[in-house]
């Protein structure tokens, strides 16, 4: 199909290091005002860099001109919808940003005693209490930094725990559904997996559960509702069993966005619960973190949490109560990284928490569910109805999953080249060939933030891209033409992998070429 | 309707009809009933921004941070000045909201970050592969244990007791779920033991590991020391300081196979400790074990020169149970903060920073140790943080220089015990010669109070407490 | 570029996790990867060969074939110890889909249990399974 560039296209990426020119430079340093002896007299010289490294040389303005250029060749939520399953992309709100840029937090060191950083530990203690009642778990660590690190800690919480009854077992479930980080956390804490499979309706297939539930199970981890977008009507048989044999029941709270104010993971017989405070809590996604991961435990689980954890002491003589790092934990697993987590994230979730408030949380889940059922209903109409039928066909809740087998049958079109040409529309692509139980996955989840608009437009867009196929399917196929860039030779990326600019050997003339000698 | 969702029950009314329900409820229904809360949370009702905004203000006040304390303490995490560009940058809607970029075509910013971010920390520590970003300096360290086991099909780990406790603490964490030995090797005036380390490391060894500067500030000789790890075929792992790396020999030039660090120093607020990003670099051989996202230049269809995620086979979205690592969201924004703030100091910039730190610091300690009741707690070679001895309760010192509007540094005691009344001073381009003289005389003054005189209980601060909630 | 049709020889023995066999007298054998398999896999980008005088046990992985979007084990049909890699595909691993079943063989191994080739399926049986699947 020809075509014209489009101006975006026809601006060639090029590299911070291409733009340099030895000797530009934007920063200026403060003067010494000490001393300045030769480096070899404060340090012995065969520990010293002999040449610099190669960093751009490049002024201010043009630093700014190329990050901004560089910024518009990206999609984003402020600019547009995201229908990617579990992931929950909700609006990013900018009041969080500005009680975060507050020098108040901004500007704490993280060593400084506790007594002088009372507002901090008083934010993650309230952060904590108000994770707990979302959870209906009592006792929250906010120190890891990601999902999977939550992961991490709740099945190094469940090794700690069996430990102490003098207990050695080897296995953790997961659902074949699972997202991927579930069985690679249960590697790291030195499990092996054993999958779960799904029944008709999209839950824990309950057979296979019970014949694999035995006394070397450690734990089962479950999303609920799960990838699928569903709930699991057998929850409590479930966490049943695995606490028959003594294990612990461990929660992807990757899905909380669904059930916040209306049911609670702590209710619903999980031990261990982690959240993703870049999901469900509106904290940005920032193109791949940062995020946090906080767990909420059960009282049977609380002796093994990470340390320091924060708590509150009650004040003594008449003063009110203090905040601390609680070191003296004999049972802790430990510390999972340094200092006490993503507090930058922890004002941000806070502000969010504060800013809905109970009512809003509720609301917020609510709205997710119906935007989700609605979308649903949408896509079950038409064409998509036809070619993209609904995996499990039941209420959803706040996502749901299509199969592309039919439109792939049919139009010889695979879910990769639909998503491929909603880009064109303007569209980020829901998740695909996820979860893997469905053939030619498509995993969407609107979040509560997107307008009834929204909504249509993209079902629209759906229709529209299905009707263009049934006339002529390589227009997809040859998909994306609008973007800053086409299809990409990912094969050519992994092969002869180039993960860094190449540099010309100094004295080539290149960026940095002329010697540099200390002064 | 909350400020941030927009369905008005007009909408509702249209989009029940069209699923073909009455109400909400009925869709939440899957939920069975003993599930269903029938009471809301027993949380506030939400607030106006106004008012959240108070609130966090007044949170904010009651933490003493660098503008009001000059901060000498380091420990990891430093007060650099963070130029206003990178604010800017990062806070753009562009770099700040967008997923994973998982679609390349509509990524190419975020992607081609990730690209100049790797060459940067690929050249900042003398090894050819860089990833995109860990989470922060001691859990790095962790996965560098990992890697190393499935290097070498070995579970034994050797660390230098000049390791960041936090990383030391983090890897016997991890090393649990591994099933992972540590073995600790002590210090000598400062740097490891290079006899205790030889004599530690054996053929059952998956990695030694060692920080230079450590956590003491002293710059190791780490080719030296990592001798012993390469007689023996463990990997040699060390952690650095992504700020020194102008003016000391990087790991990579020391025979380093992995180096990673705490990257907070480049682009981070301190943020009372995150988030930030860990760095992570190794040699070539080891690309295909590497944790974390990793970009990589190609073309498209038509020829032009693009970037995509590669090697993601790794992956834990790919390879699950046989993954490289666990990790999903990482600290991407906090690598680009950092990406602006080394092209703002341009390789001219970084390198006499380096330099102003060394100098400043040479400064600063010959100052320090010349004050009555202080003396060095080693004197090996420092770049921008060192250690001293009090003779002195060093809590009462830390109390009184406070008061002056000084944070003097970290204690050690805690963490060290046999360095009773140590302090580690960090110093960074934002401390003054007048600042630093400052300090000389508070810490002077603290020692000669906190010796000299008897202190009254009503002396003796409660913590700074305000309302709760 | 791969092979443009689905095709496998008859006078290969072949293992249902879709691996090949060609013996070579009566203690030797090479073995690959099947035409579906690649196929499955899409374009290799990734082979890193076992050690020669390493043993493979029959059913048991042996090594692994990455692609883009995928690592797969690559199962022994045939217990035995290996006598010659395939280093070639280090550099070519691509040759894996463009000829399974000539430059993309895998290793050559000295069998330890002949007999082991009454369990594996002839082209005809194979392909019968590759429709039933």
């Amino acid at each position: 199909m020809a075509m014209t560039e489009t101006p975006m296209q026809r601006e060639r990426a090029r590299t911070i290091y291409e733009k340099s020119k030895p000797g530009r430079r934007a920063a200026v340093l403060p003067a010494a005002e000490v001393p300045e002896p030769p480096l070899e007299e404060l340090i012995p010289a065969e520990l010293l860099r002999a040449e610099s490294p190669r960093l751009p040389e490049v002024a201010e303005p043009e630093i700014v001109r190329h990050y901004n250029r560089l910024s518009r060749r990206n999609f984003d939520l402020d600019s547009g919808f995201y229908p990617l399953g579990s992931c929950t992309m909700k609006h990013n709100p900018r009041l969080n940003e500005r009680v975060a840029a507050l020098p108040g937090h901004a500007r704490l060191h993280p060593a400084q005693e506790p007594k002088r950083a009372q507002g901090a530990l008083e934010l993650m203690w309230l952060l904590q209490e108000s994770l707990a009642e979302i959870c209906g778990l009592p006792h929250v660590s906010l120190q890891p930094s990601a999902g999977s690190h939550g992961e991490l800690a709740g099945l190094l919480l469940t090794r700690a725990f069996h430990a102490d009854r003098g207990e050695e077992r080897t296995k953790v479930l997961a659902p074949d559904t699972s997202h991927g980080t579930n069985p690679a956390s249960v590697t790291m804490a030195g499990y092996e997996v054993v999958k779960v499979a799904t029944n008709e309706s999209g839950g824990v297939e309950m057979d296979d559960l019970r014949a694999k539930v035995d006394g070397d199970v450690a734990c089962l981890m479950l999303t609920n509702p799960n990838t699928l977008g569903l709930f699991d009507e057998n929850i409590a048989e479930i966490a049943a069993l695995i606490h028959g044999v003594g294990g612990t029941l461990y929660y992807d709270g990757a899905n909380l966005n669904a059930v916040m104010g209306h049911s609670r993971p702590g209710d619903m017989g999980f031990d261990i619960v982690h959240v993703n405070l870049h999901k469900s809590f509106s904290q940005p996604h920032g193109g791949g973190g940062p995020g946090a991961g906080p767990i909420a435990v059960s009282e049977r689980i609380e002796p093994y949490l990470p340390r320091p954890q924060v708590v509150r002491r009650e004040g003594t003589n008449g003063h009110g109560p203090t905040f601390d790092l609680d070191l003296d934990r004999p049972k802790s697993i430990g510390r999972l990284r340094g200092f006490q987590g993503n507090f930058g994230v922890f004002v941000r979730s806070y502000a969010y928490i504060l800013s809905l408030g109970a009512d809003g949380l509720a609301e917020a889940s609510e709205t997710a569910v119906l935007n989700a059922n609605y979308l649903k209903a949408r896509l079950a109409e038409g064409r998509a109805g036809k070619r993209l039928p609904v995996a499990f066909d039941r209420h959803c809740m706040h996502e749901f999953v299509l199969s592309g087998k039919p439109m792939k049958k049919e139009l010889g079109l695979a879910t990769l080249d639909l998503a491929k040409r909603l880009l064109d529309f303007g569209f980020h692509p829901p998740t695909v060939y996820f979860p893997l139980l469905v053939e030619e996955a498509l995993m969407i989840e609107p979040t509560e933030t997107e307008t009834k608009e929204s909504l249509d437009a993209f079902a629209d867009a759906i229709e529209r891209i299905l009707a263009e196929a049934e006339q002529d399917p390589e227009i997809a196929k040859s998909a994306p033409y609008t973007t800053p860039v086409r299809r990409l030779d990912e094969v050519k990326a992994t092969r002869k992998p180039v993960a860094r600019q190449s540099m010309p050997v100094m004295g080539d003339g290149g960026p940095g070429s002329a010697g540099r000698a200390s002064r | 309707m909350t400020r941030y969702t927009s369905a008005t029950p007009a909408d509702r009314a249209e989009m029940l009809a069209t699923i073909g329900d009455g109400s909400t409820a009925e869709l939440f229904e899957q939920v069975p009933a003993a599930l269903r809360l029938s009471d809301p949370l027993e949380l506030p009702e939400g607030m106006s921004e106004a008012e959240v905004f108070e609130r966090l203000a007044a949170l904010a006040e009651r933490n003493a941070d660098a503008e009001e304390q000059v901060c000498f303490v380091g420990a990891g995490m430093y007060d650099h000045y963070v130029p206003a560009i990178v604010d800017a940058i990062t806070q753009r809607s562009e770099f700040l909201t967008p997923y994973t970029p998982y679609q390349p075509e509509i990524s190419q910013g975020g992607l081609q970050v990730m690209f100049e971010f790797q060459t940067a920390m690929s050249e900042l520590t003398g090894l050819p592969v860089s990833n995109a970003g860990l989470y922060e300096g001691p859990s790095s360290v962790a996965s560098a244990g990992y890697l190393a086991m499935a290097a070498t099909k070995r579970r034994r780990f050797v660390v230098s007791r000049g390791l960041h406790p936090h990383s030391r603490e983090t890897l016997e964490t991890y090393s649990v779920g591994y099933g992972a030995e540590v073995v600790e090797v002590g210090l000598r005036d400062g740097e490891t033991d290079a006899g205790e380390l030889a004599a530690a490391v054996d053929g059952e060894t998956a990695a030694v590991f060692l920080q230079s500067p450590n956590f003491l500030g002293a710059v190791e000789r780490v080719e030296a020391l990592g001798a012993a790890a390469k007689e023996h075929g463990a990997l040699l792992v060390v952690a650095t300081d992504p700020m020194t790396l102008g003016v000391l020999k990087p790991p990579g030039e020391q025979g380093a196979d992995i180096a990673l660090g705490e990257g907070q120093p480049l682009g981070n607020r301190l943020d009372f400790g995150g988030p930030s990003f860990g760095f992570f670099c190794a040699t070539e051989e080891q690309i295909r074990r590497m944790p974390g996202r990793i970009a990589g230049e190609t073309e498209d269809v038509d020829g032009r020169r693009g970037f995509v995620l590669a090697l993601q086979t790794r992956e834990q979205h790919i390879r699950r149970e046989k993954a490289t690592h666990n990790i999903c969201t990482a600290q991407a924004l906090n690598a680009l903060a950092a990406m602006v703030h080394l092209a703002w100091l341009g390789r001219e910039g970084y390198r006499e920073l380096g330099e102003l730190l060394v100098r400043r610091t040479a400064y600063a300690r010959g100052r320090l140790a010349a004050v009555p009741g202080v003396e060095l707690l080693h004197e090996a070679p420092v770049a921008r943080e060192f250690a001293l001895r009090l003779d002195a309760p060093v809590e009462r010192v830390l109390e009184r220089c406070a008061e002056r509007g000084i944070a003097a540094g970290y204690p050690l005691g805690r963490e060290y015990p046999e360095f009773e009344n140590g302090l580690l001073v960090a110093i960074t381009e934002r401390r003054t010669r007048a600042q630093i003289d400052d300090l000389a005389e508070a810490l002077g003054a603290a020692i000669q109070a906190a010796n000299g005189e008897f202190v009254p209980d009503s002396e003796t601060k409660s913590p700074v407490a305000g309302e709760v909630g | 570029m791969t092979l443009a049709d689905a095709n496998y020889p008859d006078d290969l023995l072949y293992h249902d996790q879709h691996d090949w066999a060609r013996l070579e007298g009566d203690d030797h054998a090479v073995f690959g990867i099947t035409w579906y398999a690649q196929d499955s896999l899409g374009e290799v980008v990734f082979y890193d060969p076992p050690e020669v005088g390493g043993t493979v046990d029959k059913d048991a992985t042996y090594a692994e074939v990455e692609s883009v979007k995928a690592v797969s084990d690559v199962i022994a049909p045939l217990s035995g110890e290996i006598v010659e890699v395939n280093d070639a595909l280090e550099d070519t691993p691509e040759k894996i889909n463009e000829d399974p079943y000539g430059e993309g063989w895998l290793v050559k191994v000295k069998l330890t249990a002949p007999e082991e080739t009454g369990a594996l399926l002839d082209a005809g049986e194979y392909r019968k399974l590759l429709e039933n699947s």
